[in-house]
């Protein structure tokens, strides 16, 4: 293959990460933006979203798109109420304090991880396409289900941003990231959206997973680079921001896919890590991001 | 005599907003300075600039006859400029002992042996009347004692300039009293900056005031001088004292 | 805080030092190396407790300093050749080195970012080992041949693979980092550090430079947890990645919260209670990890002081 079909598949294969990953980035933006909660599980909830996929689809006999639909659906709202439940047990006790909640949500992190090395073990599983269906280009062959993924998560990116900006509920969500107390005072249950938030956060991260899962395989360690990665995208879109997640999460998923064809992919690590924590340092506001406040 | 402080063309802006605004301030030794002026008319800026607790946008700020202005907070509280909060700032885990230790170990010249500090810090402590709560957690303390504290704290740093940002904030009128008794006392040792709202305390104390408004000096003088300035009181006092 | 009375803080250090030094001559094999191991681990506790503890940091990314000296003092044995004490000083340098320059940058941050800045320096230390795997050994590890592990002084020899060597050593190690830890809480810095844990911005207006006191809390905690990487690797004979990973940047801090933050025996305690519940739980289950995160959650939500600092706020206020 020539140079710029393999740019090409490069461009793919990143648009793909890049789309998953904004989902997973979008979640851990929206929690640390309205809650001030770096939750460290967040991997943890993309990965049960990717387990459970595997359980629900097996468990579903007919047509591989029956069980992946029914995962869809199912799958994040167990993670939705899982989290939900973590959230009123755990985070709500703590009073959202930043450093406690960090030292909880890794906690957190250890028991979802090992609870599915327990009830999963510690195979690496399929879940099958919904349909496979080749597009074939004039170098090579590509996934219909891969570009399929590009667009569901664009159409999600959408919607959230919809109801972010024109929706009421949008509105409270906004109103608590840039006040809780005073939103408190004019009546928003501040606790109620907190909750509703901790779960829609992780139910991207598992909508996420379900959508990746048939390309990748479900595996109880899988959230790991997920979380690395979501982090690198909220640092460098700029913590809190929708628009900068997005930009961040589509120049990340590029440039991984890419660098990862000429690179070795521990080298892309060390350097993409190396450069957000310089950011961190140096530009703690984000690339994209304006000067915080 | 060459003044402590002077400032030259001092400036800060906020965004848009010139907080501080080319001031030119000059200050003697030995001086008690009351700084008025309405709320928002920069002067906690002011005295934050002059103790680097924020960075000037320009102008210079010369103490003892040194450029300052580039000295970080903490070399500037060496060199004898101590800063009281205005928002009591002390360490209410700690015991009103260890509050003034720290101070105290830092400036003890001659030897840190246990019975120097010790006798360093009871002396502050007796100084502001709280020697008989040493051993109390500060946090526990009056607000008016947590005052006090403060205040003890200042001290302790044996400064040259002590900055005070309204010290009677809060206080009840006898606390007042016995407050204006104190900084009387400091100033035979000490230059006093002294932010205050209370008009009857800033008479009694101070030798001259400087009203501040919109990040602008509005006038100087002694306080007679001000009390009977017609542009001050329209602009400012009102019909008050 | 703790003025009044040193002889009886004294006095308990010493016990605690004698005690472990008597366990050593009635302890079965078994236990007798295993707490040969908790007292090096619980170095490296110490070490992250003068950060956290003292100064009020909190650190995601101590692995790298325990890393710096385990590999410092490991491959200078395995592809240097140099003897034991060289080794060791090569670990220690490493770690003041590496924490030197992560001080510099991180604390240029505060709170969360501090946590995520450390969190990600860590991490690209741990990739670095993978990455140079042909000198580091990657994932794999490297073993520190036995006729290298053995201490010269002219015409005698120590050799630290003898259980009794190992454990005599672990506990030299352990008492000497735990009277400068007392040492340096009784002194003056030590109650800079604990008032720039409580209100920095107030310190700074006392006149104290808090950057580089802070500086110097990384570095000395840095130094600490690398001496317990580099008595590792000597005592232990094994430099692997896993020790540079995520989990014993973890480890450590769940140590520290559960024996105590800002005590002085916190660290012991915390890290020996530990593995005695993993040890009683292993026969139930082989996720460990389960009962470090349920460990993890339950002391910050119901126990945040930890062992001893309950003990010292409740009945003991002389504690160090």
């Amino acid at each position: 293959m020539h140079f710029g079909p393999h740019l090409l598949l490069a461009a793919l294969e990143g648009l793909v990460t890049s789309a998953v990953l904004a989902l997973t980035a979008l979640g851990l933006s929206l929690v640390f933006g309205v809650m001030r909660v770096v939750n460290v599980a967040h991997g943890e909830f993309f990965m049960l979203g990717a387990v459970l996929a595997w359980a629900i689809s097996t468990a579903i006999s007919g047509h591989p798109a029956l069980g992946f639909l029914a995962a869809l659906v199912i799958a994040p709202l167990i993670v939705g109420a899982i989290a939900l439940i973590a959230e009123r047990l755990v985070l709500r006790r703590l009073n959202y304090n930043p450093e406690a909640t960090i030292v909880a949500t890794i906690g957190m992190l250890y028991i979802i991880q090992q609870l599915a090395l327990t009830f999963y073990g510690p195979e690496a599983r399929p879940v099958e396409p919904p349909f496979s269906y080749r597009i074939l280009l004039p170098w090579f062959g590509y996934s219909g289900y891969k570009l399929s993924v590009i667009a569901a998560s664009a159409l999600l990116l959408i919607t959230t941003w919809l109801v972010l900006t024109r929706t009421k509920i949008g509105l409270i969500m906004r109103a608590t990231q840039y006040d809780s107390e005073t939103a408190q005072a004019f009546g928003i249950p501040v606790d109620r959206v907190y909750g509703g938030v901790f779960a829609l956060g992780a139910m991207l991260a598992a909508i996420a997973a379900v959508l990746i899962v048939p390309i990748s395989q479900a595996h109880y360690l899988m959230g790991q680079d997920p979380l690395l990665l979501s982090f690198i995208v909220v640092i460098i879109g700029g913590l809190g921001s929708l628009r900068g997640t997005v930009v961040a999460a589509v120049l990340i998923g590029l440039s991984d896919g890419i660098i990862s064809m000429f690179f070795s992919p521990t080298l892309a690590k060390i350097i993409a890590t190396l450069l957000v924590a310089m950011v961190l340092v140096f530009r703690p506001q984000g690339l994209f991001g304006t000067a915080s406040r | 005599m060459t003044p402590l402080l002077t400032t030259k063309g001092l400036s800060r802006s906020f965004g848009g907003l010139r907080a501080v605004d080319s001031v030119d301030f000059t200050l003697m030794p030995g001086e008690i300075r009351a700084v008025i002026g309405p709320n928002g008319a920069g002067k906690t800026t002011f005295v934050s600039l002059v103790s680097g607790r924020i960075r000037p946008t320009s102008g210079t700020i010369i103490f003892d006859g040194a450029d300052i202005t580039d000295l970080p907070a903490y070399a500037r509280v060496r060199q004898g400029i101590a800063y009281t909060f205005q928002i009591t700032s002390i360490y209410a885990n700690l015991t009103v002992y260890a509050n003034v230790a720290l101070p105290v170990q830092l400036t003890l010249r001659h030897g840190h042996s246990k019975s120097a500090i010790q006798a360093a810090v009871m002396a502050a402590l007796e100084h502001t009347g709280l020697a008989d709560r040493a051993h109390m957690p500060a946090g526990q303390l009056s607000y008016g004692h947590q005052r006090l504290l403060e205040v003890a704290m200042g001290l302790a740093l044996k400064p040259r300039l002590l900055i005070l940002d309204e010290p009677t904030q809060g206080l009840a009128d006898s606390e007042i009293d016995n407050f204006v008794e104190l900084v009387r006392d400091i100033a035979t040792n000490a230059t006093v900056l002294l932010i205050e709202h209370n008009m009857p305390v800033v008479m009694q104390l101070a030798d001259r005031i400087t009203i501040f408004n919109a990040g602008k000096i509005l006038a100087e003088g002694t306080p007679e001088a001000i009390r009977d300035n017609a542009a001050v009181q329209d602009a400012y006092l009102g019909t008050a004292p | 805080m703790s003025e009044a009375s040193p002889a009886k803080a004294y006095a308990l250090h010493l016990g605690v030092i004698a005690l472990l030094l008597a366990l050593s001559f009635v302890l079965p094999g078994y236990y007798h190396g295993l707490l040969a191991r908790i007292m090096v681990l619980a170095v490296f506790a110490m070490g992250y407790n003068m950060l956290f503890g003292y100064a009020g940091l909190l650190s995601l990314g101590h692995a790298m300093f325990f890393g710096a000296g385990l590999y410092g003092a490991g491959l200078a044995i395995i592809q240097l050749g140099w003897s034991v004490p060289a080794a060791f000083a090569a670990g220690l340098g490493c770690g003041v080195v590496v924490s030197l320059i992560i001080g510099l940058l991180a604390l240029r941050t505060t709170g969360v970012a501090f946590m995520i800045v450390t969190m990600m320096f860590a991490q690209v230390f741990y990739l670095l080992i993978l990455y140079f795997a042909t000198w580091t050994g990657g994932d794999q590890g490297q073993v520190v041949p036995q006729p290298a592990r053995v201490l010269e002084f002219g015409a005698t020899s120590l050799d630290l693979t003898n259980p009794t060597v190992r454990y005599m050593s672990a506990l030299a190690l352990f008492t000497i980092v735990l009277l400068i830890t007392l040492a340096i809480v009784r002194s003056r810095y030590g109650r800079v550090l604990v008032a720039i844990r409580e209100n920095e911005e107030r310190t700074k207006m006392l006149g104290y430079d808090t950057f580089s006191n802070k500086l110097m809390a990384v570095v000395v905690s840095g130094a600490i947890c690398a001496a317990s990487g580099a008595a590792y690797a000597l005592l232990f004979g094994y430099v692997g990645s896993s020790f540079a990973s995520v989990q014993y940047s973890i480890l450590p801090l769940l140590w520290v919260l559960l024996g105590g933050a800002a005590t002085t025996l916190g660290p012991l305690l915390g890290t020996l209670f530990m593995y005695y519940v993993i040890d009683v739980t292993s026969g139930y289950t082989s996720a460990y990890l389960l009962i470090v995160g349920i460990a993890l959650i339950l002391l910050v939500l119901f126990f945040p002081k930890g062992i001893l600092g309950t003990i010292r706020q409740r009945w003991l206020g002389w504690l160090p």
